[in-house]
């Protein structure tokens, strides 16, 4: 972790998630503190309905904890929509919108004109490898192409704090490698605010300066494990025997606690 | 599909079976001897189709007048309808009860009230198309704005969208393609509207020709401006086909979809 801020990015204070279906109450989430610093990686990893995306339904402000406060830059933010950048589990491209205007969606509700905003886009397509498919569909596009576009749409939300739901989910391990590689980029070179939920162990290890584990259901925050391994990490550091220890202890964690479905890679 | 060559089999099948109906009727009409008045042979309403162009022209303008009019404003007033439910509860709970009540009013009793009401003119004709094509395009605008991926909206709403823009954004796009249903719908029961308004009282209008020539015992003329009423719905439905394809070229691309 970087050294103490003025004020955490984001704070939850004692955050509570409760469902209500008719009378059949479903409590999905915390009790649940959690900071975030400034220009800090955060991992999230748990068991499968855990509550890690309403956790980060949260935090955008899409849902309204049933108890407890967020706070956004030391102040309490119970208004919070459109300050966060959110990247969906669901990539959630819209079929009848392009390419471009998928990606520059966030800038238009800004009231952003379409060419200025096609201009500030245009260089990030090319970087991700979508120029020629600009003004493609996306229902012609592949899944891992529709995970970058809808990345990139989070990214070009221009937001200091971004939120990543399995951002890498449906990829194959080559494009996932090099996907992680490029968010690590960006985020040294942005200096945004991440916090990242994934399957992955070895994902949220390499990615993050802190990994937190949740509970199964409800999901509260069972374990910190700071990522003290130098950066920039290389992807052979898999194998260095410090991250090695580090997976071991998150898959011990995870395992003690039953009932997950977390992504074993042979180790 | 090849969709250049001119006499595929999807084509041929449909073309032959059109054309033996067609020579039986001319057959039966000419073995039996049925009198033209009763059954004119398809040579007679082509001739007649021939014979009367002018006429047929002249009333069919004023049926498509009716028949834009009506689907304009049926346009028009499904929207405002459908917005209007979609958001508002008390509007879905006391409107959309009169919408489908709207339905079980009898047109043909309806229209000489609508006469008495607004004279022999365009007015009574227009509501009539509008009374049955509403119907179909607010119902289906209805379940086109509800149908709408409820994630795409935490989206817009995650990027600090408004309502507003959630439904530019998101709900209107998303519920074209159930509004050209609707609208493909309409476009073809259109004519009808504007014909049963003719029937009960006009003075021009391919309706008002069938009656007129009925009356007469021209059958050749009546069946003649049934062909062009049923080549006109044919011809809207094609060009509402036409308009969606235009308007919503991401379903021409979709890869999974057909
Ligand atoms: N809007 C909602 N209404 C009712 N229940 C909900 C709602 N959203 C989520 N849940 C429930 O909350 C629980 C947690 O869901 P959530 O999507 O947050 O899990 P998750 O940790 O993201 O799971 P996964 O890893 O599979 O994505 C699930 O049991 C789910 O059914
Ligand atoms: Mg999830």
């Amino acid at each position: 972790m970087k050294s103490a801020p003025l004020h955490w990015r984001v704070e939850l204070r004692h955050v509570t998630k409760t469902f209500y279906r008719g009378r059949q109450a479903l409590t999905v989430l915390g009790p649940l503190d959690l900071r975030v610093a400034d220009r800090e990686f955060v991992g999230l990893v748990g068991p499968s309905g855990c509550g890690k995306s309403t956790l980060l339904n949260v935090i955008a402000g899409i849902e309204q904890p049933t108890s407890g406060e967020v706070w956004l830059d030391g102040e309490p933010a119970p208004e919070r929509l459109g300050r966060v950048a959110y990247m969906h589990q669901r990539d959630l491209l819209l079929p009848w919108r392009t390419v471009l205007d998928n990606a520059i969606l966030p800038l238009e509700l800004r009231g952003i004109p379409r060419r200025e905003a096609a201009a500030r886009a245009l260089p990030w397509l090319e970087r991700f490898g979508l120029a020629e498919f600009t003004h493609a569909y996306p229902a012609q596009l592949s899944g891992g192409m529709r995970q970058r576009v809808a990345f990139l749409r989070t990214l070009l939300a221009d937001r200091p704090l971004l939120l990543l739901d399995e951002p890498f989910g449906a990829l194959d391990a080559l494009t996932r490698a090099s996907l992680q590689e490029w968010l690590l980029t960006l985020w040294e070179e942005l200096d945004r605010t991440v916090i990242l939920v994934t399957h992955d162990v070895e994902e949220a290890l390499l990615l993050s300066d802190r990994v937190l584990v949740l509970s199964p259901r409800p999901g509260r925050i069972v374990r910190e494990i700071v990522v003290d391994l130098p950066r920039p990490r290389p992807y052979e550091i898999v194998t260095d025997p410090r991250f090695v220890r580090l997976k071991a202890e998150v898959l011990a964690e995870l395992r003690a606690r039953s009932t997950m479905e977390v992504q074993f890679d042979g180790t | 599909m090849a969709r250049d060559r001119l006499l595929t089999r999807d084509r041929i099948v449909p073309l032959l079976i059109l054309v033996s109906v067609m020579l039986g009727w001319e057959l039966a009409t000419r073995v039996f001897q049925i009198p033209r008045w009763v059954l004119p042979p398809p040579s007679a309403v082509v001739q007649a189709l021939i014979r009367d162009q002018r006429l047929l022209l002249r009333h069919l303008t004023v049926t498509l007048e009716e028949v834009g009019l009506g689907l304009t404003f049926s346009v028009l007033l499904a929207i405002v309808l459908a917005i209007g439910i979609v958001s508002s509860r008390l509007v879905e709970r006391s409107v959309y009860p009169l919408v489908v009540a709207s339905q079980a009013v009898p047109i043909v009793a309806l229209a000489p009230i609508l006469l008495i009401w607004f004279g022999y003119g365009l007015t009574p004709k227009v509501i009539v198309v509008v009374l049955v094509c509403f119907f179909p395009i607010a119902v289906n605008l209805v379940d086109g704005l509800r149908g709408v991926d409820p994630e795409f909206v935490d989206l817009v709403r995650s990027f600090g969208g408004t309502s507003w823009q959630t439904l530019r954004v998101v709900r209107i796009p998303g519920a074209l393609p159930a509004f050209f249903s609707g609208l493909r719908v309409a476009a073809a029961v259109s004519v009808i509207g504007a014909l049963i308004g003719e029937w009960v009282g006009s003075s021009a209008g391919l309706g008002y020709l069938m009656i007129r020539a009925a009356s007469q015992f021209h059958t050749d003329r009546v069946f003649a401006a049934v062909l062009v009423s049923a080549v006109v719905s044919i011809g809207l439905f094609w060009i509402v086909g036409v308009v969606e394809r235009i308007a919503l070229p991401w379903r021409r691309s979709a890869r999974t979809e057909t």
